[in-house]
């Protein structure tokens, strides 16, 4: 069988090593990383004491092929980047584009997409507290969160058509309003998550060994945190309190009353207690929206932004021209380039589109926050145990979809 | 397995099919390769809404020489082409590959550089279950086919050297 | 119109900025690529910019420069961005690394380099980072075609 070879890092070297260290592979497929990640390390008995990180696993060429298609039908790539929390990508795309094109959405539009966005954010924390859980063997919790995730997957599918992979935004605009009893069934599927977060936090917050598993492991001082790009819980674990809802409120999350928490330590423990807050915050949110909807159209008037409405169609030479232009040749922004980025499960998620002025982006580059977390946890990991990697790992939670794209 | 293979089809043969077949389809060892989005639908299906377990495939076995169904979930790309290669033939016999995802069965809509146009390019597959996640429900399905395909194998198809 | 920032970067180095501009409320500083480094510490040392957001590249083919480098940076303290671009030829696709100021950069311009091919000098581990090493060419450029595949291993059928 054929062996292919790859570039070790330039500064070691498999025939220098010192007394007793051995070269190890934490490979591509591994039972407790979720997502693949190889991790080649230099290990002294159980200590790590060299670690280089190996991605591009699941680089599916995503920036390349943007520039292929228009820019509505960028959107279902996006669902795929960060595949927990696909409506912030969807909503961090439209917004780019809306931005490029110096166009508003409506106010409803607005609402619901802050209301998707923040559903999102909760089942990014689940997924990523129940699958570290589970790598750490509380099996029990990751059946409850997971159990819990069901229920915001049925009511973001009631919404948008799909569990995971929704492609809810179009630019202007979304592709539905939201069912007439989508207030109801949230106040249900967050009792539900609520009880299970409960008992989830009972069983692991002040849990002996969950504890000394990840109080002190992969620690991270301040300052490293931001030579290193960190943004998102793994930044505000070390106590800088940035977050882009804050920062430059986007969308209208300015009018509404929630809180950022901040650890102090840096460490995984930290991580987990700010995610775990932070689910509470977005349900905070979803609350307050719900109570504020209020109602009106859903996109935006213009035609040449998006799809007329099927009656105007059939009646009227304009719409039916706009429809086939739109359809065929894309909304067209005119020439520049923009920035913006919207807060994601992981840390700011960045768009920075350039146009030239046709349907079809020349270039559409997705600044990945699990990108420079991966990149620091060669620092992380240095030092501690083998089986600290684990719970790092988790805690960073990176996602396959956004590192590689 | 080796020894009624000396006895060739026959009366004992077809009943060990049965016994040795319905062990093997109600026990399945899955080895999940997880790459992408298909995996939160596989997390799905392995929790407790959507439960695997009463088909008995609910404990994955991380070392290919221990498992028997590989569930290639997610894309495939040209850089994990040879680590799945390694994982597939690494596995003992029997085993089956079920392809779950369009990403791999044909590659999706990743139709460019970095993505194999489906697993089939590289190990063979028993079962694929399209979807862009599929639903659990799909997955249920797939693994009752499975199911049905294993009861009609036979201890002669397999000759071990 | 500029705003504050760009002034002062203008002040400082008239010589390395080719143009400001401010576009829906992005504001940007376009530099020659030789005074990348001094304009980057600066950036950092002076004006407050910890936190390097994003560092890629934009290749637009037909025209002269042909590559350009697009960094995007925050201020922790401030909450102020700013995005600095300079042009780079295709025949001398060499720049600075930012890796000694900020340490995330590091990987950003590995992958700057897997995408497009421009290198960076001073930078301590210049490798592939996306695709894998024996693959030929850079896939982001505009005359790579979308759908040239280069196997790793034979495919069957």
């Amino acid at each position: 069988m054929q062996m292919t070879k790859t570039e070790l890092p330039k500064n070691w070297s498999l025939e220098n090593l010192e007394d007793g260290r051995l070269v190890l592979n934490m490979g591509p497929s591994h039972p407790a990383m979720h997502g693949i990640v190889r991790v080649l390390l230099t290990v002294d008995g159980e200590r790590v004491s060299d670690a280089d990180v190996e991605i591009g696993y699941l680089h599916r060429g995503f920036e390349k092929t943007c520039e292929n298609v228009t820019y509505n039908q960028c959107v279902p790539y996006t669902d795929r980047l960060n595949y927990v929390s696909p409506f912030i990508n969807n909503v961090g795309f439209a917004l780019a584009v809306e931005k490029l094109m110096g166009i508003e959405t409506p106010v409803r539009t607005q609402y619901i997409r802050v209301i998707m966005s923040e559903i999102s954010r909760i089942t990014d924390h689940l997924t990523c507290i129940g699958a570290n859980a589970m790598e750490l063997s509380a099996f029990t919790v990751y059946f409850y969160l997971i159990n819990a995730r069901e229920a915001l997957y049925k009511l973001g599918d009631s919404a948008a058509g799909g569990r995971i992979t929704p492609a809810y935004t179009r630019v202007g605009g979304l592709t539905r309003d939201l069912p007439p009893d989508f207030k109801k069934d949230a106040a249900e599927a967050f009792k539900l998550v609520r009880k299970n977060l409960a008992d989830s936090d009972k069983l692991l917050t002040r849990n002996r060994i969950f504890y000394d598993r990840l109080h002190n492991t992969g620690h991270i001082s301040k300052e490293d945190a931001i030579s290193l790009s960190f943004t998102g819980p793994a930044l505000r674990s070390t106590g800088v309190p940035l977050d882009v809802r804050k920062a430059t409120p986007y969308l209208v999350y300015d009018r509404f009353d929630f809180d950022i928490p901040v650890g102090s330590n840096g460490d995984n423990y930290d991580r987990y207690l700010v995610r775990l807050e932070e689910i509470q915050q977005s349900m905070r949110i979803v609350e307050q929206a719900l109570a504020q909807l209020p109602d009106g159209p859903i996109n935006h008037p213009d035609f040449n932004v998006s799809l007329p409405p099927k009656e105007e169609v059939y009646g009227n030479i304009e719409a039916l021209m706009a429809h086939f232009k739109l359809t065929f040749e894309g909304v067209k922004p005119p020439k520049g380039e923009v920035y913006q980025a919207v807060e994601g499960g992981n840390g700011e998620v960045g768009f920075y589109i350039v146009s030239d002025g046709t349907g079809r982006p020349w270039r559409l580059r997705v600044r990945p926050p699990s990108f420079a977390l991966t990149g620091g946890l060669a620092k992380m990991i240095k030092g501690g145990y083998i089986a600290d990697i684990v719970a790092t790992f988790g805690q960073i939670n990176m996602i396959g979809g956004e590192l590689e794209r | 397995m080796g020894l009624e293979t000396l006895f060739g089809h026959s009366y004992l043969t077809t009943r060990l099919d049965e016994a040795v077949n319905w062990a093997r389809k109600y026990s399945f060892f899955n080895y999940p390769f997880v790459t992408a989005c298909c995996g939160m639908e596989f997390m799905s299906t392995f929790a407790s809404t959507y439960d695997i377990a009463r088909f008995g495939a609910e404990y994955p076995r991380f070392s290919p020489r221990q498992a028997d169904v590989l569930f290639v979930v997610g894309t495939v790309n040209e850089k994990l082409a040879p680590v799945l290669k390694r994982v597939y033939d690494q596995m003992c016999e029997p085993k089956w590959v079920v392809s779950f995802g369009v990403c791999a069965s044909s590659g999706g809509f990743y139709d460019n550089y970095a993505t194999v146009q489906g697993i089939d390019k590289i190990i063979p597959v028993d079962i694929y279950i399209p979807g862009c996640p599929p639903r659990p429900e799909a997955v249920l399905d797939a693994l009752i086919k499975l199911q049905a395909k294993v009861s009609k194998e036979s201890v002669l198809d397999r000759k071990y050297k | 119109m500029t705003t504050y920032l760009q002034e002062t970067v203008k002040t400082r180095f008239p010589a390395a900025v080719l143009e400001t501009s401010a576009f829906r409320g992005d504001e940007t500083v376009v530099i020659k690529k030789e005074a990348l480094k001094e304009v980057a510490a600066f950036l950092k040392d002076e004006l407050g910019f910890d936190l390097l957001m994003d560092l890629t590249a934009v290749d637009y083919l037909p025209r002269e420069p042909r590559f350009e480098l697009v960094c995007h940076f925050y201020s922790t303290r401030h909450n102020y961005r700013l995005r600095l671009k300079c042009p780079v030829g295709a025949d001398d696709a060499k720049v600075d690394s930012l890796t000694p100021l900020w340490a995330g950069a590091n990987w950003f311009e590995r992958e700057v380099y897997d995408m497009f091919g421009l290198k960076f000098e001073g930078h301590p581990d210049l490798r592939r980072l996306l695709m894998y090493d024996g693959f030929e060419g850079h896939p982001l450029r505009k005359d790579y075609p979308l759908k040239k595949r280069q196997p790793r291993i034979p495919h069957r059928d």
